[in-house]
């Protein structure tokens, strides 16, 4: 056997080493603010997961809200999920984004857990969630009454996050 | 709170800690330089300074543990992952309830992994003990310095620390989670001592029988530990996440089952070692992979660059450090592998068919297995990382890629066993096995026509692996035993573990079949009073109310189990809310008997009383894990053959 094959091993692992550490390099810009912010709310027509009715962008527009990404895929949604509870509870106005995933698992998981939403869009194909250039599930944008993007979060929501999102929340009502 | 402060518990802990560093730094220069000058004293030292390692570790450990009993709050990690009204069980688990504590409890267990070689070692050559345990103190001062450097769980938040702690996360407030991450862990550590040896034997050169035959009980010993270990987390993850499902292909159960398929292949790619000499340099690697997956998994996923990529971005410093680490043990032992492997090509001949070469697929086919589970897994990163955006790889992708290998593995399974080494006709297999094969199909047919009119072709298929599996293997021992069953116990301790951990598989795959073809369920509003219907079985609900735990308070419904208007159980499912972090979890009613689940957890809570119900029956549930138990002890019998322990009583004698 030839010596030099041996080493195609290390050389396949220096290739995975090199796309982590790169992938790591990337991770960095995330914190960058979403190029989306100050700008509408990009156009849609989708169904709702609760009952299939078609929405379009203009029907986010009358209060402020907050659009979460989320999907029955993703283990941080289900982390979440009891804290959007406790904020829907509080009044706030939270719409989901039902980000590529099955409607009908949707509806299960809403009746498990409950369902703190407004209403939910159903993006199988995650069109929507594409042009919002969301990252990964869970995502939430803060949109104002004239449908206009104010903020974003990557990642759960939690009480630590909501200090401080929940501040700019307040004082766009 | 006061005490503990001023007894500096955390400090002894930190400090043990570093003393244990210290330990390993020995452990890893005096036993090697010793090795390098022929010096049989400072080999001698290898022994010693293991145990002394791992002595610190565990003072360390319990010190930590111990911060938790006492509520003392003042150290950060105990701050975070628990609270005052925490039953003290689970402060106690709550001790590997995050990053930091299963840090050190990973490292104390590599410690007493070390102790175990150090101490049941006596059969080896004392320069093979000064490197299997110097390279394992390598591995062991990576990690310490790891937790001391960027994952301190001593830490002190001073000079006001939180009145009381944030609780531990309520996922984890379980029994499951008790016993689930140290079993897993103890798999996942017990691979670095295969590891070790590997390295150890490509640094002396001397990849031979001998080696194979210390490394496989150590090896299967660690299997046992993984296979166990994913077994539990895959029943906690069916009774506590209130869906009924066992296996969810996420990253964390993706990371477990990798090096469960390589130490799997590896256990049988060194019986070929063993036996016949043959598959060395492939056996190395596969020591090599089943480590580095078994690293990947612990760090990979824990640091949460694959589940949520915030988290590692979060952390930079962490991040950079584990890939370092993992750098330098996975790129180092290729490099060694590279530079050391034989070229030369082994003496042993085999011809096509033979056991040989039945153990080469069985190895392809693992490997492959374990190869789509990281494809499925690092896919997205992958795909991220070229700029095409975000994705998912859903249960859906894993499924294909499983069932045919795994149907390819099982058929393999049953004539590979009875198999001669060197050379086999087909024409003597196929004699022995025929008739297992008929029956298996007609077994197969006539099952799943008793089971349901309208036959499904994967009930078929998975039932005839599954019957192929069990009728081929009970040929073998039919065939073994000369027609005796008297002569059954004699065929040897290590056969008959192989047969029973093969009749394990076939048993898991019976279970996956039935429960994923004919589980029913049924989501509907109840009031109390309401009975509804789902398959054979009635459930009336009774009563609703609040039960109060010690941290949390429960809405809580009870239901009485009919079958056949014949009462046979009382159920109560909860939807827990605790107290520190006001989260919810649902606690599911499981009535289980071998046959079938009865499993009922609870929805929303709806107008008038009512409750939205998730109702669940699910045949053969149990099976999945009893094949999984069959496996682990099957494993252990081959621990226990007495070839493993021979030269040490002649040793003794002598």
């Amino acid at each position: 056997m030839n010596r030099l094959l041996l080493f195609i091993p290390l050389v396949i692992f220096a290739l995975m080493g090199l796309v982590f550490w790169v992938g790591l390099g990337i991770e960095d810009k995330t914190s960058l603010p979403s190029p989306l912010i100050g700008k509408p709310f990009p156009e849609f027509e989708l169904g709702v997961v609760e009952d299939g009715r078609t929405l379009t962008t203009k029907d986010l527009q009358g209060q402020p809200a907050l659009v979460n990404v989320w999907a029955t895929w993703c283990p941080t949604c289900k982390a979440e999920h009891a804290f959007l509870n406790e904020l829907a509870e509080q009044g706030i106005r939270i719409i989901g984004i039902n980000y590529k995933d099955d409607v009908m698992k949707a509806r299960d998981w809403l009746k498990a857990y409950g369902n703190p939403y407004a209403y939910n869009l159903s993006d199988p194909q995650g069109k929507l969630g594409l042009e919002l250039g969301v990252y990964g599930a869970p995502e939430t944008f803060l949109i104002d009454s004239e449908g206009i993007i104010r903020g974003k979060h990557i990642g759960d929501l939690n009480p630590v996050v909501w200090e401080s999102l929940g501040k700019q929340f307040g004082e766009m009502q | 709170m006061l005490n503990t402060a001023m007894l500096h518990l955390p400090e002894i802990g930190q400090f043990a800690l570093i003393l244990a560093f210290i330990m390993a730094v020995l452990q890893v220069i005096v036993p090697l330089f010793g090795v390098n000058r022929g010096q049989l004293w400072l080999m001698g030292y290898a022994r010693p300074l293991a145990v002394g390692q791992a002595l610190f570790l565990v003072i360390s450990l319990v010190l930590l543990a111990t911060s938790f009993v006492m509520d003392d709050f003042s150290v950060a990690y105990v701050a975070a992952n628990s609270n005052s009204l925490l039953p003290t069980p689970y402060k106690i688990s709550a001790v590997w309830g995050a990053h930091e504590g299963s840090l050190l409890l990973w490292v104390t267990m590599l410690g007493l992994w070390g102790v175990a070689v150090a101490l049941l070692s006596r059969s080896l050559p004392l320069d093979m003990v000064a490197r299997v345990l110097s390279i394992m103190g390598m591995v062991s001062v990576g990690f310490i310095l790891f937790t001391l450097e960027t994952s301190n769980p001593f830490t002190r938040i001073l000079p006001s620390p939180p009145q009381d702690g944030a609780d531990l996360n309520p996922l984890l407030q379980d029994f499951g989670l008790i016993v689930h991450p140290p079993t897993l862990y103890m798999g996942y550590v017990g691979l670095s001592v295969a590891f070790a040896f590997a390295l150890a034997a490509l640094m002396s050169g001397r990849l031979d029988a001998a080696w194979a035959r210390w490394s496989r009980p150590w090896t299967t010993a660690a299997w046992i530990f993984l296979t166990v270990g994913i077994a539990l987390g895959s029943w906690w993850a069916y009774y506590e996440l209130g869906w009924g499902g066992w296996w969810f292909w996420d990253p964390v159960e993706n990371a477990s089952l990798m090096p469960w398929l390589v130490a799997t292949a590896l256990l049988h790619s060194l019986a070929v070692t063993e036996k016949r000499g043959l598959f060395k340099s492939w056996t190395v690697l596969l020591a090599i992979f089943a480590f580095s997956l078994s690293l990947l998994g612990t760090f990979l996923v824990r640091s949460g660059v694959l589940t949520s990529v915030h988290a590692f971005a979060s952390d930079p410093e962490r991040g950079v450090f584990i890939l370092a680490l993992l750098g330098i043990c996975v790129g180092g032992s290729l490099l060694l592998y590279a530079l050391k492997a034989p070229t030369v090509a082994s003496v042993g001949r085999y011809e096509v068919v033979s056991r040989e070469t039945a153990l080469l697929v069985n190895n392809l086919l693992l490997v492959v297995m374990a190869l789509a589970v990281l494809t499925g897994t690092l896919y997205p990163l992958v795909y991220d990382f070229m700029g095409l955006g975000k994705l998912s790889v859903g249960a859906a992708w894993f499924n294909t890629m499983f069932v045919p290998l795994t149907v390819a593995l099982a058929l393999l399974m049953g004539v590979g066993a009875m198999t001669r080494w060197k050379s086999d006709r087909v024409s003597r297999l196929g004699g022995q096995l025929w008739i297992a094969g008929v029956l298996a199909v007609v077994f197969a047919i006539v099952v799943a026509l008793l089971l349901s009119e309208a036959v499904s072709g994967s009930v078929v298929l998975g039932l005839g692996i599954s019957f192929w599996l069990i009728f081929a293997t009970a040929a073998d021992v039919w065939k073994k035993a000369r027609g005796r069953l008297g002569k059954i116990p004699s065929l040897g301790v290590s056969y008959l573990g192989m047969v029973i951990a093969h009749l394990g598989v076939a048993v898991t795959i019976i279970g996956v079949t039935m429960v994923s073809n004919y589980s029913i369920d049924k989501s509907v509003r109840m009031v109390p009073g309401q009975v509804e219907t789902l398959g054979d079985y009635q459930f009336e609900f009774t009563e609703a109310g609040t039960i109060d735990g010690p941290n949390y308070t429960s809405q809580a419904t009870r239901f009485n189990l009919y079958k056949e208007g014949k009462k046979i159980e009382v159920l109560t499912a909860e939807k827990r809310r605790y107290h520190a972090r006001g989260s919810v979890m649902t606690e599911a009613a499981i009535d289980v008997t071998l046959f079938r689940d009865v499993y009922i957890s609870m929805g929303e809570s709806l107008e008038g009383g009512a409750w939205g119900m998730r109702l669940q029956v699910k045949p053969y549930m149990r099976w999945v894990w009893l094949g999984a138990i069959f496996m682990s002890l099957g494993g252990f019998m081959a621990v226990l053959d007495k070839r493993y322990r021979r030269r040490q009583k002649k040793e003794k004698l002598a």
